[in-house]
């Protein structure tokens, strides 16, 4: 996914930038070569990959990954579970929701290796082999949603509200998913959908 | 088969009139009866891609791969504006990993903004055109080798400010000067010398409004490949048939080898209405490396690179008789295209609006050293009806008169701008049910009369838009033996739930239930065409295309029952999968047995959308209504209420009706009061490149919305006589916020967004 260091210097290019006390085009080159090495077929590898092991939708996972992956990243690309989106790649718009250890996060906004040793909910590990989860149904029956983009966030962020509160007022709803931005403002009707989700789960 | 002819019609496209010469349906079939209980179309059927949506399933462009495919990103320039005398690729080149590079130097010459400028021009207009574009193994790898591109600018003096680029010895984007089409756009009807000089009381006042940002939460991307001289293209577009074509015409190919696809879309509000510059990157990187490429931009790209909404400086006055009659209006204004062609108009709603015989406009559009403007939803209406209709309030205060009379007074009854009657207006019904709703009479009170420290106001204000549709527009049905129906059209469902509401159609002629019918869009390589999901043009273009091919279908099966059954067609019906006689149901025959008699096994028909009338203007109207609360101790407003009657012709889905006037009006609320792009005047720079600085209002910022529709089917348009609704939604929202503030402190603030800062200014002023 789309990395934010296209046209400035990357924390890690800055590190090794003030281990020599200059940043500048001419020592780039050989900064990145020593980091990238050749593997025989011309595609590059990074060092230092390190072991990640931890719990996506109740299957046990263990990766080698780069150590910068963040872990909306790992979801996508390692593991090819499109359903967690990266809208704004910096913890700003809530699209990337997840619930790790039970917690909705940003999960654009930590690393994977962080998630080491945990418990990680996606979208895709909330049905029930087909069976959509009373928050997904109920998110469908109240018009939820319009493109449907910033939807999975919306819906585990609601899961792990519910979870805290299963008889959420509006104001309570309001304030629970007031970190997940939906640019189409389906607002009202997706704080229709957490409140029938509470109604339909309690019942 | 149905009739058919070649016939001209004229409908508006965002802000421009289109004449089309196009095949449309001319069967002249009756309208739906308004007082006639339809059974799916207007219900609230839930969507039919909701599983989809809900479950993570729903794959996006963004979500799209292909084996062996690489990545590219693009080297933007960090210059406003200067010239590129080199660019030197060799140390990125040599970067493991990355397998292409083009540029200017590097690259076939592709015109692009209609020639003004190229794909990779040596002259670069803001910060942020496109310099070079790299393809490698990775995205990390593609980021990595811009780094090492070796730039030489020559720096020139920019300008970021359209009021600043008029001024004489401004810097010139262009040597034909900074002004679009070297003038201004002109419009005059009446006389307005006689139209000032016949008024009572003249508001002279100047409003300001902001450039704003789409922002999808679905970044611009693009995944292509090509299979030898095909070219497959998933895009992230309002536009498949428009991309297709512009790839074509920027690559040199025939249009039948490129096939665009779009399933699901992350919104787009006028952004993705266009062919981006990256699609046409990746294309000749693929062809290049011989390898698919998927290009994806980034949040600060998206607040750069991809539209926004021109910002503008209106001059209105209003001549007003004391008895509340317009006699003159006249607007001057400019705001900024970009750097490139982009239209920042804004005077259609105080041309069109009221009932006015002395009209004055006159436009410019002006270069400056940022990313161009696009359409964004509603263009140039919801910066134009803020000014008009808070100078209109203005006006009624000046008169003593209650604002929404004083509406009411001016109601057009024809079309101002043509002199030609409307199909159908029921603005004044949106005025009375929407006052009633909010409790105008009883509640307005005198501006500046609320007590304590939040005080509380109400304004109004009031919406023009076209969304009549248009042809040319088709849909294919196929009907199965087992009654199951696909619905295939080269329209794009953007979010608004077009797979739903062309279902519904289906469902309503056929009587086949939703469960059975499938929908396609967004695929050029094997949908009819249907126009671009842009200016509230889909529902009223494509459901009457659905809805003539349903009626073949169904004209279809009476003709083979009649054929098997050896029976006049004239004495047969059909009913949920059933061809029987009139007047003796028991002899009837399904459609399974039809087409297995027919020895079909699919039978197919495509609809066309009929033309429209001559000698009418299609609009859509509407009124909407808002409660504020102002704390004037901090400057902060809270929107309470917004009451949104409007009049949009047949309602096709209860739900989604309302969920696109629930986000409009947010979207309008926002426009109102936070959303702003800003820029570094002196180093040319867009400040507001993330979701953080760009304010986006939240969950915690939607009032209370009620949505009231005063119309029925318009059996002048179509045979469905559905209106369009999602520019409409926005259109009203900022300028009843406005006046609603107004109402509450009692000053009056010309100049979005509506920020604590410039309401605390305004009361200590």
């Amino acid at each position: 996914m789309a990395k934010k260091s296209n046209k400035g210097v990357s924390r890690r290019k800055f590190i090794q930038g003030i281990g020599t006390g200059v940043i500048g085009s001419a020592v780039l080159p050989a900064a990145l070569s020593s980091r990238e090495q050749e593997d025989g077929s011309g595609t590059p590898r990074h060092q230092g990959q390190q072991l990640v092991s931890l719990n996506v939708n109740g299957h046990p996972v263990r990766k080698l990954i780069p150590p910068e992956m963040t872990l909306a990243e790992f979801i996508r690309e390692t593991l090819s579970l499109t359903g967690t989106k990266i809208a704004c790649n910096s913890g700003q718009c809530g699209a990337c929701t997840v619930i790790l250890d039970g917690r909705a996060v940003y999960s654009c906004h930590m690393l994977a290796l962080d998630a080491h040793g945990k418990s990680v909910q996606t979208i895709e590990g909330m049905l029930d082999g087909e069976e959509l989860h009373p928050v997904q149904e109920a998110f469908v029956e109240k018009d939820g949603y319009q493109c449907g983009f910033c939807t999975p966030g919306q819906v585990l962020t609601a899961q792990s509200l519910l979870n805290r509160n299963p008889n959420p007022t509006a104001e309570q709803v309001k304030a629970g998913m007031s970190g997940n931005l939906c640019r189409c403002s389906a607002y009202p009707k997706i704080v229709d959908s957490v409140l029938a989700a509470a109604d339909k789960i309690l019942k | 088969m149905s009739a058919r002819k070649i016939a001209k019609s004229k409908f508006f496209f965002e802000e421009d009139m289109v004449e089309s010469i196009g095949e449309v349906s001319d069967s002249r079939r009756e309208a739906w009866d308004n007082d006639a209980e339809l059974k799916v179309v207007g219900k609230p059927v839930p969507r039919t891609d909701g599983y989809d949506k809900v479950s993570g399933s729903a794959v996006y462009t963004v979500d799209k791969t292909l084996p062996n495919m690489a990545y590219a990103r693009t080297l933007r320039s960090p210059h406003p504006h200067a010239k590129i005398s080199r660019i030197e690729t060799g140390k990125a080149r040599a970067l493991p990993g990355v397998l292409g590079i083009i540029s200017s130097e590097d690259g076939p010459d592709v015109p692009w903004y209609h020639g003004l400028s190229r794909l990779f021009d040596r002259q670069v207009r803001y910060a942020g055109d496109e310099v070079a574009c790299v393809a490698a193994e990775t995205e990390q790898i593609a980021n990595e080798a811009l780094a090492l591109i070796d730039v030489t600018y020559e720096t020139l003096p920019s300008v970021v400010d359209a009021g600043k680029a008029l001024k004489p010895g401004a810097p010139q984007l262009y040597e034909t000067g900074n002004v679009m089409r070297g003038k201004p756009f002109q419009y005059e009807r009446g006389d307005i010398e006689k139209g000032f000089a016949d008024a009572d009381v003249i508001i002279a006042e100047t409003f300001t409004t902001q450039v704003a940002v789409h922002n999808p939460l679905e970044v611009h991307c693009s995944l292509v490949n090509w299979d030898g001289d095909q070219l497959l293209v998933y895009d992230s577009t309002q536009a498949i048939y428009r991309v297709r074509d512009a790839i074509a015409d920027s690559l040199g190919i025939p249009e039948s080898h490129i096939r665009v696809i779009k399933k699901y879309m992350g919104g787009g509000f006028g952004s993705k209405l266009t062919l981006g510059k990256y699609t046409v990157m990746a294309a000749l990187l693929a062809k290049e490396i011989g390898r698919p490429v998927k290009i994806v931009l980034d949040r600060h790209e998206m607040n750069l690179a991809v539209g926004n909404r021109p910002d503008s400086v209106q001059k209105l006055k209003i001549g007003v008789k004391k008895d509340g009659v317009l006699t003159a209006l006249s607007h001057e204004s400019y705001g900024a295209a970009g750097a490139y062609t982009s239209d920042a108009g804004c005077s259609w709603p105080l041309r069109s609006m009221y009932q006015c015989d002395n009209v004055k406009v006159e436009e410019y559009t002006v270069y400056i050293n940022a990313g161009p403007g696009r359409p964004m939803r509603a263009p140039g209406h919801v910066q134009g009806t803020f000014a008009l209709d808070s100078a209109m309030d203005e006006a009624a205060g000046k008169i003593d008169m209650d604002p929404l009379e004083f509406r009411l007074k001016n109601y057009a009854e024809i079309d101002q701008t043509t002199d030609q009657p409307y199909t159908s207006k029921y603005l004044r019904e949106a005025y009375m049910k929407g006052a009633e709703a909010i409790g105008w009479k009883e509640r307005w009170r005198k501006p500046g009369t609320s007590a304590g420290n939040l005080k509380k106001g109400l304004g109004m204000a009031s919406q023009i838009w076209w969304g009549g549709g248009a042809p040319p527009a088709y849909a294919t049905l196929k009907l199965n033996r087992d009654g199951s129906l696909r619905v295939i059209s080269g329209t794009q469902d953007i979010g608004t739930g077009t797979y739903t509401i062309l279902a519904q159609v289906a469902s309503e002629v056929l009587d086949i239930p939703i469960g059975k019918i499938s929908v396609i869009l967004g695929d050029t390589g094997t949908c009819p065409y249907a126009p671009a999901s842009g200016g509230s043009m889909t529902a009223p273009s494509v459901t009457p295309a659905v809805r003539d091919a349903a009626e073949q279908m169904k004209a279809k099966l009476i003709s083979g029952a009649s054929a098997i059954l050896e029976v006049d067609e004239t004495a047969l019906v059909y009913s949920n999968g059933v061809v029987s006689l009139a007047n003796d149901p028991k002899t009837s025959i399904g459609i399974d047995k039809i087409l297995r008699k027919m020895r079909e096994r699919v039978l197919v028909t495509t609809g066309a959308r009929n033309r429209n009338p001559e000698g009418y203007s299609i609009n859509s109207f509407g009124a909407q209504f808002a409660e504020v609360e102002v704390d004037v101790g901090t400057g902060m407003v809270t929107v309470l209420k917004v009451v949104a009657a409007h009049d949009i012709g047949r309602t096709l889905n209860r739900q989604t009706m309302e969920n696109q006037f629930h986000g409009g009006i947010i979207q309008g609320l926002s426009f109102a009061l936070m959303e702003q792009r800003l820029m570094d005047s002196y180093t040319g720079k867009v400040l507001t490149t993330n979701l953080h600085d760009y304010k986006l209002p939240t969950v915690m910022d939607a009032p209370e919305i009620e949505v009231i529709i005063v119309s029925e089917g318009d059996p002048m348009i179509s045979d469905v006589g559905a209106k369009g609704i999602g520019e409409p939604a926005i259109i009203p929202t900022a300028a009843a916020i406005a006046n609603a503030i107004y109402n509450a402190i009692g000053v009056r603030i010309r100049s979005l967004p509506m920020t604590p800062d410039k309401i605390i200014r305004a009361l200590n002023a």
